[in-house]
């Protein structure tokens, strides 16, 4: 018991570590130099107007900020609906919900755009967690004829193509003002994100996970089956219901931020369970929020520095990482189960 | 007389709206192991899962503890009821004590993290089944005789008055189900647990059961002490066992006999003869048997597969009139054999058989 305990706080300590490290990188590197000490020094004094100050207050920190905590939330996200399929390739991106988000986002900002307005954060929010309910509702449907998870990856892709060509028409048709931000976004970035935005994530993705913690004991549970679940005493319905409004709460926040991120939300729960060798979502929980959140740093390091000035979409770092971690996964399976 | 600790009045189940099983009216007190029996598809899981409420009573009513479970919380169930289904599980990066760990779900707090006297419940459940040793091991690695035992430890760190189990032995090889089952006798009794359980062997389920259901024809058709159950019509009935049939005083089951005139004439007894009859049997070669006392051991596979079986009354020496029937088959049958080769009073007559055959030159030591 005691060695358990040590690992897993080692491990905590280990993530933490890595967030704090890859924040600070962040907040360093970039066209602009700063060096790591005045860095240091800047985030520990108010504001002073200066260059340096302002772009790391008014730009690095408020995106190193978005990164940590919509990687954080996309993995989480990832964990519940793997937890609800009972199959470690389910996940927000995989399964289409991210694309279906993004769809309804484009399509509310280019409504907004239109009537001359700025799509606000909640707005953006509630959008991308429509869209995610839509594909959701369609998955949810076919998982009750397909009981195979990878044809139901298969209709997730699926989806997630119908909706990102749907997503491409109208961009390509919509007015011309702040379409390039709009492409951007719907490819994936965590660029332009400001304070206020950070705000309202923090406060969503900090409830949403709050109540996710609530609901490690049924989801333990869980892990052995439905019908043990039940047989302990909890209420099967009413915690399906809330682990998917909670798994697409968190994704559509990250979709109305970021646009979709690929990969993150398999790749990241399937590394914090080889590292601490256990899948009890008490600890899963925490751990991938801390995991997603250190790799969302790292990708959007690369994506930022790579060729910079030139910036990649995260989308295509996270799946450079994540897509050899999933198909590493399912050979594993195919081979387990045979 | 001890209150029943569970009880169904008039349930009906059955999957939508069409009940599959109706009137099931059960009765099972503590200590008492309840064993539902019948055919594949007749719809004991069904009512298992009636009974665990896992699926919604059409009509009627399941009572435990003297309560209406309908009327109970999730947890007031969970904790006076466990199961063992056969449901597979395939739990990620979880260690047998880990699974067993998971019953203390409804006395565990909020967070569900376990206190250090959980854990010593959670040992002792693994002794209890002999899965001490395996607390630390990968959960999916285990072999199936492991796995059974190791939620079994789960079902009982619920701390249960009810045990409902759902065909516990199948996949086990012999050894792990009396295994099984010895541990769910001793749960019966020394924790007073009723146990309720569905099993496809019936042997097993005559020795282990205080109480019999028969699941048949969408109905409990019958119910009571396996005494009562296991008689040789009334299992052929329940199993339409039209291609064999079961002799319950071994609990064991033989083969269609092989039809037709009698080819050989076996001379048998005192068990001598079983191994004989089930050779002819597999060869498909139609015979009649004799003189056999109806106590002695051969007598009732003899007569599930033999043609003929000439018999005498038991304790009394072989008669007149059973020695000319065995002597005139004797004079049909081409072949006789006689796996015997001690005589005693009681069957003095069967030397004087197997001396005819020999005199008439068909007595054979090829068996």
């Amino acid at each position: 018991m005691t060695r358990l305990r040590a690992r897993y706080s080692a491990c905590f300590a280990l993530l933490a570590a890595l967030l704090v490290l890859l924040g600070l990188w962040n907040l360093v590197s970039g066209s602009a130099s700063v060096t790591a000490g005045q860095a240091l020094g800047l985030l520990f004094s108010p504001p002073d107007g200066s260059t340096a100050s302002s772009i790391l207050w008014e730009m690095r920190l408020p995106r190193v900020l978005a990164a940590a905590i919509l990687g954080g939330a996309l993995s989480v996200s990832g964990f519940l609906l793997q937890t609800f399929f009972a199959n470690p390739i389910a996940g927000p991106f995989v399964l289409g919900i991210s694309s279906g988000a993004k769809l309804t986002v484009s399509l509310t900002m280019i409504f907004l755009l239109g009537r001359g307005l700025t799509a606000g954060s909640a707005a953006l929010i509630a959008a991308a967690f429509a869209g995610a309910m839509i594909s959701m509702g369609f998955i949810l449907l076919l998982s009750r004829r397909l009981h195979r998870m990878s044809l139901l990856v298969v209709c997730g892709v699926m989806i997630g193509y119908i909706c990102s060509a749907v997503t491409d028409f109208v961009v390509t048709f919509a007015d011309d003002s702040n379409i390039v931000n709009l492409h951007n976004w719907s490819m994936g970035s965590f660029s332009g994100i400001y304070w206020d935005s950070v705000g309202v994530m923090a406060a969503v993705v900090g409830l949403a996970l709050l109540l996710t913690f609530l609901l490690s004991k049924p989801m333990g549970a869980y892990q052995l089956g439905e019908v043990y679940a039940r047989s302990m005493g909890v209420n099967v319905r009413r915690f399906r219901a809330e682990l998917i409004l909670l798994s697409s709460v968190l994704s559509a926040c990250v979709t109305a931020f970021a646009g979709p991120v690929s990969f993150v939300g398999i790749a990241v729960p399937h590394l914090m369970k080889s590292l601490f060798r256990t899948a009890r979502p008490i600890l899963m929980i925490p751990a991938c929020f801390l995991g997603g959140g250190a790799f969302c740093l790292l990708c959007d390091l690369i994506a930022r520095t790579l060729f910079a000035p030139t910036e990649l979409s995260i989308s295509s770092v996270t799946a450079v990482f994540g897509a050899p971690v999933v198909l590493y996964m399912m050979a594993g399976r195919r081979a387990a189960e045979r | 007389m001890e209150e029943f600790y569970l009880r169904t009045r008039d349930l009906s189940v059955g999957y939508g709206k069409k009940p599959l099983v109706e009137h099931v009216d059960l009765r099972v007190r503590r200590g008492e192991i309840l064993t539902l029996i019948g055919p594949n598809g007749a719809g004991k899981t069904t009512v298992l899962r009636g009974i665990i409420r896992q699926l919604d009573a059409l009509c009627g009513a399941v009572y435990l503890d003297g309560r209406a479970m309908a009327d109970m919380t999730e947890g007031e169930i969970a904790r006076r009821l466990s199961v063992l289904m056969t449901q597979r599980v395939r739990p990620e990066l979880m260690t047998c004590a880990d699974v067993a760990a998971a019953g203390r779900y409804p006395y565990t707090g909020r967070l569900g993290v376990l206190s250090q006297k959980d854990w010593d419940k959670v040992y002792e459940a693994l002794e209890l089944v002999h899965a001490r040793d395996l607390a630390r091991e990968d959960f999916t690695r285990l072999s199936d005789g492991q796995r059974q035992r190791v939620l079994l430890a789960r079902a009982l760190c619920q701390e249960p008055e009810v045990l409902v189990l759902d065909e516990p032995t199948s996949f086990l090889d012999i050894r792990h189900k009396l295994e099984l089952l010895a541990i769910l006798k001793d749960l019966a009794r020394e924790r007073r647990l009723a146990v309720v359980l569905s099993l496809h062997e019936l042997d097993l389920a005559q020795k282990v059961s205080d109480l019999v259901a028969c699941v048949h024809n969408g109905a409990i058709e019958r119910f009571g002490p396996p005494e009562e159950i296991f008689t040789e019509e009334h299992i052929a009935q329940l199993y339409g066992a039209a291609r064999g049939s079961y002799i319950p005083d071994f609990g064991c089951l033989e083969l269609e006999r092989p039809a037709g005139e009698p080819q050989v004439f076996v001379i048998g007894g005192a068990g001598r003869g079983i191994p004989v009859y089930r050779r002819l049997q597999r060869r498909g070669v139609p015979f009649a048997a004799g003189v056999l006392q109806e106590n002695d051991l051969d007598f009732p596979v003899a007569s599930a597969l033999g043609v003929e079986v000439v018999s005498e009354i038991p304790f009394q020496p072989i008669g007149r009139a059973a020695f000319d029937r065995a002597a005139a088959l004797i004079r049909i049958c081409p072949k006789v054999l006689c796996p015997l080769d001690v005589f005693g009073p009681l069957n003095e007559k069967n030397r004087e058989l197997a001396e005819l055959a020999r005199t008439e030159g068909r007595l054979s030591y090829d068996f």
